[in-house]
């Protein structure tokens, strides 16, 4: 069997290098708790509204429930995405995609790759879409998803989406059995020395599991919920009233900070999954409360965006790319 | 005459849709062509991968022909006066284009007017082509759309447009369909082709797509897995691959240009339960299973390729290497599942939602519970041995506490055989005598049977038993929330379940009432939560309509009762579902008898004159008297109507004999109708025909409604 000799970073370094070559901006992980790469900014709140975007950043993502305390070598609590946004996306979106899974060192001549239907679907972020898992030699390496919906806002134009499961595909290249076994570096001046997955984040997996299933404390984090809450469902309802006053601030009004608000209490209600504190009737209840969070910040967001629209229009400058300042 | 031939190219369609929309497609372009006279009886041959659907046209007329048409002008009194042409005359001309000679008349029976004959120039076939294919293509049914194209108005479809082909003869049609030019160059094979196929004819279009590794009918490559299994079996001695209908259907629908490969594991996953190893390798990695000359599992796998083959072994390689790591996740699942008995995960029901407004698992296991022990007593009403209640009793506690372990979490799929193999080999109670835990085992295991038609019933009667509980209870909740089926819409696949339950039913010959089973479930639900959220006020009704539905179905489509046969027998009742059985058995065979047919149209006769007696407000009287009877006809039937129900009586559910019984009443019957009249003027003789009537009707109709029984068959 020919190893692949693409390290872990390296196959990161190749994909990233991939997707700048054309045109995406690479951004960097989003430094807060998240479930998966769709709920960093620069997806959630990127794809709604009219402007184009094109970006493409790792994002380590966090399920606590899936924690294995680092004994199962497929899973993982903390898994990274290679997440990329094309948006509006191009015809040939699929083959591009392609080229990418070539730009790894995959001969598609000499593998079995095949899209099947996979759709996407968030209720806590009212968000779904339509796409594929794509299959190769029979393994799961990508989640492709035309995005239809976020926030509970219909999108236009619509966000292709591919997420790539790093893990599994190094795992793949390198042909190993287990997760922790992936060479995540090698020191070039001396190819033996090695850094595997498992030195670097093994006693990530078994702290945080045992923190997760075991040690978080339920009554904090019920209380940081409600705390975290409270403060998004506030942010939201003033930049309600600002709208209505068409307010001229609504510009500089931190509604990125009200989302920031929102993926903690994502976070805290997974931990509280993992925790088996969420009874029956909670559960349902907890999801409708953050997916209300979710879409409150997507609707003001698109009111923020159109605004600040016009601002630049009427004011004659170019609108800056950045979201927000 | 040409040849058509139409290709949507698409990124991949979902695979469970592609079968439906290609025949929807071929179907609509036929009528098409019919309808716009381009084609009599078009040969239509329907092509689909995952990348296309198409359809080849042979024998599309190049144009409409033309077509003679009368057109009607003005009335001749007001297009002539004394022989001379008016206005409106020669505005008819005018409009029909011709001369004011060539303007013929016709009568009518509202008089006479002007006529003509006019030629109506048949239409290009490509101009109506290119009109009306794309409003074809938008009605094309699919299970879910999405938008792609910018713009809100855009249109949608399954998946993105790519590439539209679209030829009649040699000559491509002008077709513009979400933003693409329909053109002659189709897409050969994603990977193994370079790109483009030029069309040079739609004919050609099979065989062009071949060269590009597409095989375009699904038949062939059916054909071609086939082979392909068959010969890759081959290479283990004895061995057989597991024929299985849906899979294959699955990926005929996900490959292109198909081949199979053989891969293998190792034989020390044999040791998981072959439910567990065959649900991995179907459902999540859509593999064939292989089994020895026994018809045991054998370590080894086939898998279906969307590529010409794997010389190198690469994809063997990585194909098992993704099996290992998921059976490995199977045997990890299984360990970790039994540090907890199916015992204490019962108790962590309590966080494990049924349905929102129906509480729990926990809830649910209580009501199922005391339903099932309601069921039971049924059951055992005549025998009290006919059932082992402490079986079906500590089955149902236990039946769902398999949703808490990881291995159904994972494979939600295998619910309820995870359970039953888990009770297995568990210590369930120490006190419990090994043959007793295996038969409770059972009917965790068999709990959601039958999940289809065709799929078996609980092997068990306590399996039977905890089976309807479990649906009945599912069914009553969802009713009484409102939440019933209607039309497509049955997201909780109600009718499925109820479909089980007849079919339970009916193969395990259970004497017990679909209103008493039910009752019991709506009770059960007494004093909770979830019954502060009911709101269906007419929960009796809705249930029997219901079921009556699904009995109606199973009788006819799964039994293959006559649908006359089954009305009949549903009229004189639908509760016990053993009973309509036993009755539509025995109506079956006299249907066809002269002495039934009879006895249907003398009912049918019965039924109308009863009807019209009251519609006059004509009463019968209150009790048929043989004393008051004026003919001998009437007297006959009335002597031969009470025998007879005397026998039926004493027949009670030996329904072949009491048919005999009924059939006696024929020939009286028949007597009565030729020689008695019953509408007459006396009003105390035609009030006791009336009652004795009635009678006849209602003493008669206990088995069937015969009436029902359509003549002639």
């Amino acid at each position: 069997m020919a190893k692949s000799s693409l390290t872990y970073q390296e196959l990161i370094l190749r994909l990233q290098n991939f997707w700048a070559e054309r045109g995406c901006v690479l951004q960097q992980p989003y430094d807060l708790e998240v479930g998966a790469g769709t709920m960093a900014p620069e997806t959630f709140l990127r794809v709604l509204g009219p402007k184009e975007y094109k970006v493409a950043y790792l994002q380590p993502s966090r399920r606590p429930a899936d924690g294995r305390y680092g004994e199962n070598p497929n899973r993982l609590y903390k898994h990274t995405q290679l997440q990329v946004i094309l948006k509006p996306p191009p015809q040939d979106v699929q083959e591009l995609y392609l080229k990418s899974l070539e730009a790894i060192g995959i001969d598609l001549r000499e593998h079995d790759i095949k899209f099947e239907e996979d759709n996407w679907e968030s209720p806590t972020l009212g968000a779904w879409g339509i796409g594929w898992q794509v299959m190769l030699d029979g393994l799961e390496i990508t989640q492709f998803t035309y995005f239809q919906q976020c926030g509970g806002v219909d999108l236009d134009p619509i966000s292709a989406e591919l997420t790539y499961g790093l893990e599994r595909i190094a795992a793949f290249l390198q042909d190993v059995d287990s997760i922790y076994d992936i060479v995540w570096a090698r020191d070039p001046q001396d190819p033996k020395k090695v850094f595997t997955y498992g030195d670097v984040r093994l006693a990530d997996e078994l702290q945080m599991s045992v923190y997760n299933f075991e040690a978080a404390k339920v009554e904090f984090l019920w209380k940081h919920l409600e705390m975290y809450e409270a403060e998004c469902k506030e942010l939201i309802a003033q930049f309600a009233a600002k709208q209505k006053e068409r307010s001229a601030e609504l510009n500089r009004f931190p509604l990125l900070g009200a989302y920031e608000l929102c993926l903690k209490c994502s976070h805290l209600f997974n931990l509280l999954d993992a925790r088996g504190a969420i009874s029956v009737t909670e559960r349902v209840g907890v999801i409708a409360r953050i997916r209300q969070l979710a879409v409150g910040v997507a609707k003001a967001w698109v009111v923020q965006q159109s605004a600040r629209e016009e601002k630049a229009e009427s004011e004659g400058e170019p609108v800056a790319a950045g979201a927000a300042k | 005459m040409a040849d058509f031939l139409l290709e949507i190219g698409c990124e991949e369609i979902p695979a469970r849709m592609i079968n439906g929309a290609r025949e929807e497609l071929a179907r609509r372009v036929g009528e098409l062509l019919t309808r716009e006279r381009l084609a009599q009886k078009t040969i239509l041959e329907p092509f689909s991968t995952p990348r296309r659907i198409a359809v080849l046209a042979r024998g599309v007329a190049g144009s409409q022909p033309d077509a003679e048409e009368q057109v009607m002008g003005p009335a001749t009194k007001v297009a002539f006066k004394d022989g001379q042409p008016q206005p409106p005359a020669h505005a008819f001309a005018k409009k029909v284009g011709l001369e004011l000679s060539q303007i013929e008349k016709v009568s009518t029976p509202k008089g006479e007017y002007l006529s003509a004959k006019v030629v109506k120039k048949g239409r290009p076939a490509a101009e109506i082509l290119s009109e009306s294919l794309p409003k074809e293509i938008a009605a094309l049914y699919w299970a879910k759309n999405m938008y792609w194209c910018p713009g809100k108005t855009s249109e949608r479809f399954v998946r993105p447009v790519r590439w539209v082909v679209a030829m009649l003869g040699e000559q491509a049609v002008p077709v513009e369909l979400f933003g693409t030019s329909a053109g002659r160059a189709s897409e050969g094979h994603r990977i193994l082709s370079s790109g483009t196929v030029k069309l040079d004819s739609p004919t050609a279009y099979a065989e062009k797509l071949q060269s590009a590794y597409v095989v375009a009918s699904p038949a062939e490559r059916e054909h071609r897995i086939r082979k392909a299994l068959d010969a890759a079996t081959r290479k283990v001695a004895g061995a057989r691959w597991r024929e299985d209908k849906e899979l294959l259907e699955t990926v005929v629908n996900l490959t292109e240009f198909p081949s199979v490969i053989l891969g293998n594991f190792d034989p020390e996953f044999l040791s998981l339960p072959e439910e567990v190893l065959v649900t991995v390798m179907r459902d999540h990695q859509k593999y064939f299973a292989v089994e020895d000359a026994n018809g045991k599992l054998a370590p080894h796998f086939l898998a279906v390729l969307n590529t010409s083959g794997d010389p190198q072994g690469l994809i063997q390689h990585g194909n098992e290497r993704v099996l290992r790591a998921r059976f490995n996740d199977a045997r990890f699942f299984w360990n970790v599942d039994q540090k907890h008995s199916l015992r204490e995960r019962s108790g962590w029901l309590k966080n494990v939602t049924f349905q929102k407004d129906l509480g729990s698992y926990f809830d649910k296991t209580r009501r199922v519970q005391g339903l099932a022990s309601q069921i039971c007593e049924w059951v055992c009403a005549d025998d009290p041995k006919a059932i082992r209640s402490g079986v079906v009793h500590k089955g149902a506690l236990l039946a769902k506490a398999d949703l808490t372990t990881e291995l159904v979490k994972e494979f939600t799929e295998l619910q309820g055989i995870v359970g039953g193999l888990y009770a297995r080999v568990q210590q369930l109670d120490e006190s419990l005598p090994e043959a007793t835990r295996m038969a409770i085992a059972e009917v965790i295991y068999d709990q959601y049977k039958p999940e289809s038609m065709d799929d078996s019933v609980p092997r068990s009667i306590e399996g039977a038993v905890l089976s309807i509980a479990d649906k009945a209870d599912s069914i009553a909740g969802m009713f009484a929330l409102g939440l019933i089926p209607s039309g497509s819409k049955d997201p909780f696949a109600l009718r499925r379940q109820a479909n089980g339950i007849v079919k339970i039913i009916a193969e395990h010959k259970l004497h017990v009432q679909i209103s008493d089973i039910f009752r019991s479930a709506r009770e059960q639900y007494q004093g909770s939560e979830a019954e502060k959220k009911f709101k269906s006020a007419n929960f009796t009704a809705d249930i029997e309509t219901f079921f009556r539905e699904r009995l109606e179905f199973y009788l006819r489509d799964v039994r293959g009762f006559a649908y006359d046969v089954v009305n009949a027998v549903l009229a004189a009742g639908a509760d016990d579902i053993v009973d309509v059985i036993a009755r539509a058995e025995a109506v079956s065979q006299v249907r066809g008898s002269e002495d039934f047919q009879a006895i249907g149209a003398a009912f049918k006769r019965i039924k109308n004159i009863l009807r019209q007696a009251n519609e006059k407000k004509i009463e019968p009287a209150e009790k048929f008297n043989a004393s008051d009877a004026t003919e001998d006809a009437e007297k006959k039937l009335g002597d031969v109507m009470a025998r007879a129900k005397a026998a039926l009586t004493e027949k009670k559910e030996d329904y072949v004999a009491s048919l005999g019984e009924i059939a006696q009443v024929r020939q009286p019957v028949d007597t009565f109708f030729d020689k008695v009249m019953v509408m007459v003027d006396d009003a105390k003789v035609r009030a006791n025909r009336l009652a004795l009537l009635r009678d006849l009707l209602a003493d008669f109709s206990t088995i069937a409604d015969f009436s029902e029984i359509v003549a002639g068959k």
